[in-house]
C-alpha cells in the first residue's frame, strides 16, 4: 500500500512512546547507572568504573552460562524447525480436521510457563511421573535431579513439546498461501515429492520460517521460568542458562553492579541479533513484493 | 530519581546519545535521507548507519576491555571513531 | 469441505495410503502433546495417597477434593483473581495505546517510523530477566510495589509492541480508499476511527486482545518479582508450594489445570489467527 508522508502521525504514536519509554528506557538507564557503581545497600553508591564489566568479561561463570545458552538454543532450533515443517506438511489442509489439529496444537502454547515446568517436573519423576516411571521400568537410568544429561534431555524435550507447534503453525500458514496451480504444474512435470518441497513449498515458506527462527531463537535465548521450575539450574550449574544466572545474581544475591553489567551485555547481544534478523526479514519482504 | 543513582559520567553518556539523536533528526528534516546500498548489500539510511555505528561501538569497547584491559580504554574510543567513519563511508 | 480435500489430494497424486501416513504422523504428534497434559489432569483427580503409593493410568478413586481446596481457600483463589485483574488491566492499556499507533504505522510515513518500529520489536525481544531488578527498584520508589497496576505496566514492556505489530498487520489489509471516502463524507478522524475503522478490524482487535491477555497470563518472572502479598499471581503461589518437603501434588496439579482453562476456552475462536498472533502479525 502506498503510504502518505504525514509527520503529524507522531501524535498517534506518542502514547506508545511515553508508555514504552517509562517501562523500557528508564529501567535501561538505571541498569547503565548501576553497572558503573558499587553499593552496600541503603541507596549509597560508589563509582566503580569499568570494574564490573571487566569482572564479567573475565568471569568463567558468565561465559559458561553463555555457552550453555547457545547450546540450548542451537539444539532446540535444530529439532523444532525441521520437526515443525514436517508436522505442517502432514497437517490436513482444510475442513474440520484442520481446525481440530490447530486447536489441539495450540494448547501447549497457551499454558503458563511455570505450569509447563510443573507438568514436566511431574511427568519426569520416576516415582509419580508417567515418563520417568516408564523409563525406570525399562531399565534406563533416568533422574533429572541428579544426572546432568537427563536434566538436559528433559528441558530440551520440554521446549520441543512447548514450542514446536508454533513453528508448525507458522509453516502451515505459509503452505496455505501456495496456490493449487503450483502443485498441478509440478504434477504435470512429474516432479518428485522432494522437488515439490525444495522448489515450491520451501521458497514460499521462507518468510514465515525466518519469523519462526527469529522468535524461537529469541525466546529460547531468554528462557527462564520453565527450566527453572524443572531443574532450578541444577544439578550443580549444568542447566543454569543466562536468565537463570542473571536472576540469581540480581535478585538472589542482590549484586546490583555485576548483575547490571551482565544485563547490559546480554541486552547488547539481543539487540545485535534482533537487528540482523529484522534487516534480513525486511529485505526478504522487499524482494518478494 | 535518587534510586536511579545518577552519576555525571553516565548522565553525560546519555546526553551525548540524546544530542546525537536530535542532531540526526534535524539533519533528516533539513536534508531528507536517501537510502543507499553499501558493502553490506542492505539498504541503509543515515539513521540506520548511526545505529550500526553505536551498536558496533558498544561491542568494540567491550572487546577492548576484555582483550586489552581497562588502562587505556580511551584508545577504544579512537577505534570507534574509525569504525564510525568507515560505516558512514561504505555501509 | 471434505470433498474438496479429497479432490485436492487426488489432484496432487496422493493416493490413499499416503493420506493414512499423514494421519499417523499427526496422531503421534498430538499424542506427544497431549500425554503430559493428560497426566496433569489425571493427577489432579487423584488423592495424594493414590498418587504416591500406586501407579494408575486413570484415577481409581475419582475425587474433586483438590479442586475444592483451591476454590474454597482465599489464599489459593485470590491468586487467580489477582492474575485476572492485572492481566485485564494490561490488555486494556496495551490496546488503547496500540490502536492509534498501529494506525499511524499502517497508513503514514513519518520521520523515524522504521526505527521506532524496530525499537518496539527489540522490547518484545528483551529478556524480562534484564528488567526484573530495575522494575523492582522503579516500582518500589514510586510506591506501586505489590499493586496490580505495577505488574500491568511492567507487562506493557512486551505486550504493547506485540499489540502494535499485530494490529498493524491487520490494518494493512484494510484498503486506504475507505479512509479517504470517510473523510470526504465529512467524518472527523475520531468519528471515522470509532464508527467505521474499528468495526472493520474488530477481528484484529480480538486477536490482539487475546494475545495480550495470554502473554501477560503466562509470564511469571516479572509478576513474581513485583508482588509479595496483595497482588500475588497464581503462578507465584504455585511455585511457593513447591520445594517444601511435603508437596501436595494433587492440589498443585489441580491448580495447574485451572490455569490452562482460560486459554483452552477461547482457543477455538482464534484458531485461524493463532499463527498471525504468534508471528506478531507478520503472516
Amino acid at each position: 500500500m502506498e503510504k502518505t508522508v504525514n509527520h503529524r502521525a507522531w501524535f498517534l504514536v506518542l502514547p506508545v512512546l511515553l508508555l514504552v519509554a517509562f517501562s523500557a528506557v528508564i529501567p535501561l538507564m538505571t541498569v547503565v547507572n548501576y553497572s558503573f557503581q558499587d553499593t552496600f545497600g541503603n541507596n549509597e553508591f560508589f563509582w566503580a568504573g569499568l570494574e564490573w564489566f571487566q569482572q564479567m568479561l573475565n568471569s568463567e561463570r558468565m561465559w559458561n552460562a553463555l555457552g550453555r545458552q547457545l547450546m540450548f538454543s542451537g539444539i532446540i532450533l535444530a529439532i523444532e524447525i525441521p520437526l515443525g515443517i514436517f508436522v505442517a506438511l502432514n497437517m490436513p489442509k482444510s475442513g474440520f480436521w484442520s481446525s481440530f489439529c490447530l486447536v489441539l496444537m495450540s494448547l501447549p502454547l497457551l499454558i503458563p510457563w511455570n505450569v509447563v515446568g510443573t507438568i514436566w517436573q511431574i511427568f519426569g519423576r520416576i516415582d509419580i511421573g508417567l515418563l520417568g516411571y516408564t523409563l525406570d521400568m525399562i531399565g534406563i537410568d533416568y533422574n533429572y535431579t541428579q544426572n546432568a544429561l537427563a536434566a538436559w534431555v528433559t528441558i530440551i524435550v520440554m521446549d520441543v513439546w512447548h514450542w514446536t507447534s508454533l513453528v508448525a503453525l507458522l509453516a502451515f500458514a505459509g503452505l496455505k498461501s501456495i496456490p493449487d496451480a503450483f502443485y498441478q504444474a509440478a504434477k504435470i512435470d512429474q516432479a518428485s515429492r522432494w522437488k515439490v518441497f525444495r522448489y515450491i513449498e520451501l521458497p514460499k515458506m521462507m518468510g514465515v520460517l525466518m519469523i519462526a527462527i527469529l522468535l524461537r531463537f529469541m525466546d529460547s535465548f531468554m528462557i527462564y521460568t520453565e527450566p527453572f521450575v524443572v531443574t532450578g539450574g541444577g544439578p550443580g550449574n549444568t542447566t543454569t542458562l543466562l536468565s537463570i544466572d542473571l536472576v540469581k545474581m540480581a535478585l538472589g544475591q542482590f549484586d546490583l553492579g555485576p548483575a547490571a553489567a551482565f544485563s547490559l551485555m546480554y541486552f547488547l547481544v539481543i539487540l545485535l541479533i534482533s537487528w540482523v534478523f529484522y534487516t534480513v526479514m525486511t529485505n526478504l519482504d522487499k524482494r518478494e513484493g | 530519581m535518587e534510586w536511579m543513582a545518577w552519576t555525571w559520567p553516565t548522565a553525560t553518556f546519555f546526553m551525548v546519545i540524546a544530542a546525537l539523536l536530535i542532531t540526526f533528526s534535524i539533519l533528516a528534516i533539513k536534508f531528507p535521507e536517501a537510502p543507499r546500498v553499501g558493502v553490506l548489500r542492505i539498504e541503509t539510511t543515515r539513521g540506520d548507519r548511526l545505529f550500526i555505528t553505536l551498536l558496533g561501538s558498544a561491542f568494540i569497547n567491550l572487546a577492548w576491555l576484555g582483550l586489552v584491559g581497562p588502562d587505556n580504554q580511551p584508545w577504544a574510543l579512537a577505534v570507534c571513531l574509525v569504525w564510525a567513519a568507515a560505516v558512514f563511508r561504505w555501509v | 469441505m471434505a470433498d474438496v480435500t479429497v479432490n485436492q489430494n487426488a489432484a496432487r497424486g496422493l493416493s490413499l495410503p499416503r493420506v493414512n501416513s499423514r494421519a499417523v504422523v499427526m496422531a503421534l504428534y498430538l499424542l506427544f502433546l497431549l500425554l503430559p497434559i493428560y497426566w496433569l489432569l489425571n493427577m489432579s483427580l487423584k488423592t495424594n495417597t493414590e498418587i504416591l503409593n500406586e501407579f494408575t493410568l486413570v484415577p481409581r478413586d475419582l475425587t474433586f477434593a483438590n479442586y475444592a481446596t483451591i476454590l474454597t481457600d482465599p489464599a489459593w483463589y485470590m491468586g487467580y483473581v489477582n492474575s485476572l485483574i492485572y492481566v485485564t488491566m494490561n490488555t486494556v492499556i496495551s490496546l488503547s495505546v496500540a490502536l492509534p499507533a498501529a494506525y499511524a504505522f499502517s497508513r503514514y510515513h513519518f520521520m523515524g517510523d522504521k526505527h521506532l518500529f524496530f525499537w518496539l520489536l527489540t522490547n518484545r525481544m528483551a529478556p524480562p530477566a534484564v528488567f526484573a531488578l530495575p522494575f523492582f527498584q522503579l516500582y518500589s520508589s514510586v510506591g506501586l510495589f505489590d499493586t496490580h497496576i505495577a505488574v500491568a505496566l511492567a507487562h506493557c514492556l512486551f505486550n504493547v509492541p506485540l499489540a502494535v505489530w499485530i494490529l498493524e498487520g491487520f490494518m494493512r489489509g484494510v484498503p486506504k480508499e475507505i479512509d479517504e471516502t470517510a473523510y470526504i463524507d465529512g467524518y472527523s478522524f475520531g468519528g471515522f476511527f470509532v464508527k467505521i475503522f474499528t468495526p472493520l478490524i474488530s477481528s484484529g482487535i480480538g486477536v490482539a486482545a487475546f494475545f495480550c491477555f495470554m502473554f501477560s497470563w503466562v509470564e511469571l518472572l516479572l509478576s513474581r518479582t513485583l508482588t509479595t502479598v496483595d497482588a500475588k499471581p497464581i503462578a507465584a503461589i504455585m511455585t511457593r508450594t513447591q520445594g517444601a518437603s511435603g508437596i501436595d501434588w494433587g492440589v498443585l496439579a489441580a491448580a495447574g489445570v485451572l490455569t490452562i482453562v482460560p486459554g483452552a476456552l477461547v482457543i477455538w475462536f482464534v484458531r485461524n489467527y493463532i499463527a498471525k498472533g504468534f508471528a506478531l502479525g507478520r503472516v
